[in-house]
């Protein structure tokens, strides 16, 4: 299996997630600058977390413009899977393969610590690794990870079974004290329709180590490379 | 671009300067540059004619305080600067320290004092980028953020806004960059109302046979300019922080520049692209006084002239003149000298990452520095005088008078025999504005970021994994300022033996350090004085624990309308851990495990946090430092965390030993049955007393035996305080502490105050938000 990071100017979460997945992996996956407008054969996009050309103008807006980014939203609708974190989950709302969009935390501060999430479906090949509700606990770390979409797009997504994660308490229970930014219904990532994309907002790759405190996001890894190997 | 430069050389070889002829060099604008009589009369004698307006510029930034270090050279050179593992101490960008297996740890602090007062967000946020790029500009990867932040009374109606901007500024530069913010402190005194301390600490990872240093060689080798453009920003910044406020500092609040930590970002992956080429010869960041500064310090390292065309520096705003752009603090800037004719290389990587690239002069003989405009020679001043013969001061100086040495309270002390509430003291406490906790700043510090992060803050001592491998580096920030305010000399020397504990406390070996040394204007004999005890308690440490100084930063005048802060010589530490395994964190880890104190307990209140909120006394002397004792007890503890037989350590600091206890309960989910000892000191000094060199330790039942028997062999002083046990905290048979209640304090304050609630302390019943 071939797995292909994209790297943009402000990107940095791409090393982080290239040990992570690389731990399931054979080998590393491959960096790849966002000015290469064609991309080799690949059979797992990752787009990271970081802050994209600063985030300026609005968090993933300038990414979604690179060239790279064409050809990413080209091999997407082809059906080569897609895995977006934090920047990377923005920068896919921003370029339309994901819906809704990532608006700034309700108490407009970076937040960074351990959430946990449930897992809301696990019949996709991010999560099939995952019991059904299962809980994890994974970090967040982010400035604009207030998912919305409109009513009729968010019955879309419950109609499909889109949710793939809610942020819920230890218990499993989804609340508000659990939400650390004021998502609409919690919602901690989504998937496309085909179930080939995976946009969240928490870091899988910074709890896969021991060492690190957790290994909760391995199996999302795991999983992937099962899936796709 | 390069064979213009030739052209203007070969044009202009009489040197005329163009005297700008609206300006007339007054004595009102020399001292409006901050130089006195006596330094302008040398500059008239080393150039032998008036200045320009550009080189008096020029002379007040490169003469300044925060540029020439003239107040305290003198007694900086005391301070100890090697050991076997020091790679470069002081006088880089940077000291460099030896890990072994080929790898070198680059760290520095610095202070952003002044500008974070006057526009917090941007005076921090730009600190951060500062002391990032005196890290990778010596070729080091930055991985790690620690900072240390003291601000003024909770009450005071600024402090507020002074610390969501502050932290809003480290949080918007560090995470955007993409290093983690894993350490720092954050208390609050009064002494701090008008001039806050924001000092930053960076630690970098290079590889220990390509450290790049700033010392300019090769005659002709290109000058590059790389990085943002040039603006009107930061003209004399480091004037600015060499004066003391009053009350129109706020119309300094142009002088503070605007950070863009997405720019920092490409210039660090920029300059670590070409680094791994070998075309860089020497390399410096622009800080304070910005080009001056570096095209400065790079010459005169090497002991070269330079001739720079200002035309070709890339400016962000149209008719800049050189004294504009030779004075501009505009961030994100870097000068490198290249090997000749390896241009080409380096703009490839640097138009890679969408930075500006200019060559904007050549290295020449003659050791003049030599700016040009238009054909114009602007300025022509002789390097060597500049940069090394800059003033230097013997400031007189006398040693405050220190607080009385007592042990016990002066006054309101806890009479014999009186009991006093354990629950009630331990709850104020810790929920006092210096000890409750800080949970509300580091979650809006990405610190996991780079995914090497093994302990998150709010322990001892920060620890990051060497990337790759099972080593890891412990980072910790210490000064007790009341301490010093009471004694310099112990406060110098408890700053470095707590910096040293606190990487001992996770088991690592305490490797170097860097310090920031906040004071108020050395031209007062007081203040000279504190800073004098305050460098000799601090070096006598370094020698006793093999810690040397390998890097640092003064900040000097920091007063407002003639009151000084506390003195403040904040240390910064960096220590190895060879076997991550063997790690310990400060939390409770099984119930039924002894728990010891390591070291003497004599109860010394003075200066202590319960004297300060309990008794509301600052008057008491600082507590005693014995660095044999601190040595031996420190080794003693690290050695036993090396053989396995320490569960959990936390070194006893601020509040004491029933403190040190409290938060290692806070850090798990079990409590601990604490025997209440007989006799000995009295209650408040033996829970609440500060005495130095001390740790409390859990250990398994089976390991006790051999642990003390240990400890007695090598003169080090333990005994069994209880055991961990419960839910909640058991002194004695009737004094039970609910960990829940003290979790729920613990953890309020900071969040309820910043959100305008309760200052000084929480009132029963009221909820946080109101």
């Amino acid at each position: 299996m071939k797995a292909g990071i994209i790297v943009f100017p402000g990107s940095n979460c791409d090393r982080d997630i290239q040990v992570a997945l690389g731990q399931s992996l054979d080998s590393l996956p491959d960096m790849i600058w966002h000015r290469e407008a064609t991309l080799p054969d690949l059979d797992l996009i990752v787009v990271p977390g970081g802050f994209s050309y600063g985030d300026y103008l609005r968090s993933g807006a300038m990414a979604a413009h690179s060239p790279a980014m064409r050809e990413v939203v080209a091999r997407a609708k082809a059906g080569v899977p897609v895995l977006a974190i934090c920047n990377g989950f923005q920068i896919l709302t921003e370029c339309g393969l994901l819906p809704g969009i990532l608006m700034p935390n309700t108490d407009l501060k970076f937040v960074c610590r351990d959430v946990f999430l449930r897992v809301e479906n696990p019949s996709t090949p991010f999560t099939h690794h995952y019991e059904d509700g299962e809980v994890i606990r994974v970090p967040v770390a982010h400035h604009d990870g207030n998912y919305f979409v409109d009513p009729d797009t968010y019955q879309d997504l419950i109609a499909h079974d889109q949710i793939a994660f809610r942020y819920c308490d230890d218990g499993g229970e989804v609340n508000e004290g659990a939400n650390p930014n004021g998502s609409l219904d919690n919602i901690a990532g989504v998937v496309n329709r085909d179930r080939t994309v995976l946009g969240m907002m928490p870091h899988p790759e910074r709890l896969a180590d021991e060492q690190l405190g957790g290994t909760d996001g391995r199996a999302l890894f795991d999983g992937l490379v099962a899936a796709l190997s | 671009m390069t064979q213009n430069i030739d052209q203007d050389v070969k044009q202009d070889v009489k040197h005329d300067i163009v005297l700008d002829p609206v300006v007339e060099i007054t004595g009102d604008l020399v001292a409006e540059h901050g130089l006195s009589e006596a330094e302008y009369r040398q500059v008239l004698e080393i150039l032998g004619r008036a200045p320009s307006l550009t080189e008096l510029g020029i002379f007040s930034v490169m003469w300044s305080e925060h540029c020439s270090y003239k107040s305290s050279k003198k007694w900086l050179r005391t301070l100890p600067t090697e050991a076997p593992w020091v790679i470069c101490g002081p006088g880089e960008n940077a000291g460099v320290i030896d890990i072994g297996e080929g790898l070198a740890v680059v760290f520095k602090m610095e202070s952003h004092n002044h500008p974070s007062f006057i526009e917090p967000y941007q005076g921090a946020a730009t600190g951060v980028g500062g002391i990032l790029r005196d890290v990778f500009t010596m070729g080091a990867r930055p991985i790690a953020n620690l900072n240390a932040l003291r601000f003024g009374d909770p009450d005071h109606p600024r402090t507020r806004h002074l610390v969501a901007g502050v932290v809003g500024g480290i949080g918007g530069y560090g995470n955007c960059v993409g290093v983690p913010t894993v350490g720092g402190e954050c208390t609050f005194d009064a002494s701090y109302n008008g001039n806050i301390l924001v000092n930053a600490m960076t630690v970098g990872l290079a590889d220990a046979a390509r450290i790049f240093y700033a010392s300019a060689i090769g005659i002709g080798n290109p000058v590059v300019y790389v990085g943002s453009k040039t603006g009107r920003d930061g003209i004399h910044g480091a004037t600015m922080a060499s004066a003391e406020f009053d009350d129109q500092s706020d119309e300094k609040r142009p002088t503070v520049q605007v950070g863009d930590p997405f720019t920092e970002k490409l210039l660090l992956e920029a300059c670590l692209e070409l680094m791994a080429t070998d075309v860089i010869v020497a390399i410096q960041d622009m800080g304070a006084a910005g080009l001056t500064s570096s095209a400065f310090e790079m010459a005169s390292k090497g002991s070269v002239g330079l001739e720079l065309d200002l035309g070709h520096v890339p400016t962000r705003e149209s008719a800049m003149t050189p004294y504009e752009i030779m004075l501009s603090e505009s961030q994100e800037r870097m000068l490198m000298v290249l090997k000749d004719g390896s241009e080409d290389v380096a703009q490839r990587v640097f138009e890679k990452w969408e930075l500006e690239f200019a060559v904007i002069g050549r290295l020449t003989e003659g050791g003049h520095m030599v700016l040009k405009l238009d054909g114009d020679t602007v300025a022509d001043l002789p390097i060597a005088p500049l940069a090394d013969a800059a003033p230097e001061y013997d400031r007189p100086w006398t040693l405050p008078a220190t607080n009385p040495t007592q042990v016990a309270m002066p006054a309101g002390e806890p009479a014999e025999g009186v009991k006093i509430d354990l629950a009630d003291a331990l709850h104020r406490v810790l929920s006092s504005p210096d000890l409750a906790g800080k949970r509300w700043l580091w979650e809006q510090y990405d610190h996991m970021v780079m995914a090497d992060t093994v302990r998150r803050p709010g322990g001892d001592a920060a620890v990051i994994r060497v990337h790759g491998s099972n080593r890891g580096l412990a980072l910790s920030t210490d000064c007790t300022p009341r301490y010093c305010a009471a004694d310099p000399l112990l406060g110098g020397r408890q700053a470095v033996a707590e910096c040293w504990r606190n990487i001992t406390a996770v088991g690592a070996r305490p490797l170097a350090v860097t310090d920031c040394l906040n004071f108020g204007s050395p031209e007062r004999d007081d203040v000279m004085g504190q800073f004098v005890g305050a460098i000799q308690g601090m070096g006598e440490a370094c020698r006793a624990l093999d810690f040397p100084v390998v890097s640092g930063n003064v900040s000097f005048y920091n007063e407002t309308n003639g009151v000084a802060i506390k003195p403040t010589p904040q240390i910064g530490g960096v220590g190895l851990i060879d076997d991550l395994d063997l790690l310990v964190d400060m939390g409770f880890c099984s119930a039924g495990e002894a728990i010891l104190v390591v070291g003497k307990t004599n109860g010394h209140l003075g200066q202590s946090i319960f004297a300060r909120v309990i008794e509301e006394n600052e008057s008491g002397a600082a507590p005693p430092v014995d660095l044999e004792v601190e040595r031996r007890n420190g080794d003693f503890v690290r050695d036993a965390i090396g053989q396995g037989r320490i569960t959990a350590c936390h070194d006893v600091a601020d509040g004491g030993l029933l403190v040190a206890i409290g938060e290692m309960a806070l850090a798990s989910t079990l409590g601990a049955r604490l025997h209440y000892p007989a006799g000995g000191a009295d209650a408040a000094g033996f829970w609440f007393g500060e005495d130095q060199a001390r740790y409390v330790v859990t250990v398994a039942d089976r390991d006790v035996d051999a642990f003390v028997a240990e400890a007695v062999r090598r003169g080090v002083r333990v005994f069994t305080l209880g055991m961990v046990a419960g839910k909640d905290l058991t002194v004695g048979t009737d004094t039970i502490i609910s960990l829940g209640e003290l979790r729920i304090a613990h953890e309020r304050w900071m969040p309820h105050y910043m959100a305008g609630g309760a200052q000084k302390g929480i009132e029963p019943g009221i909820e946080p938000g109101n």
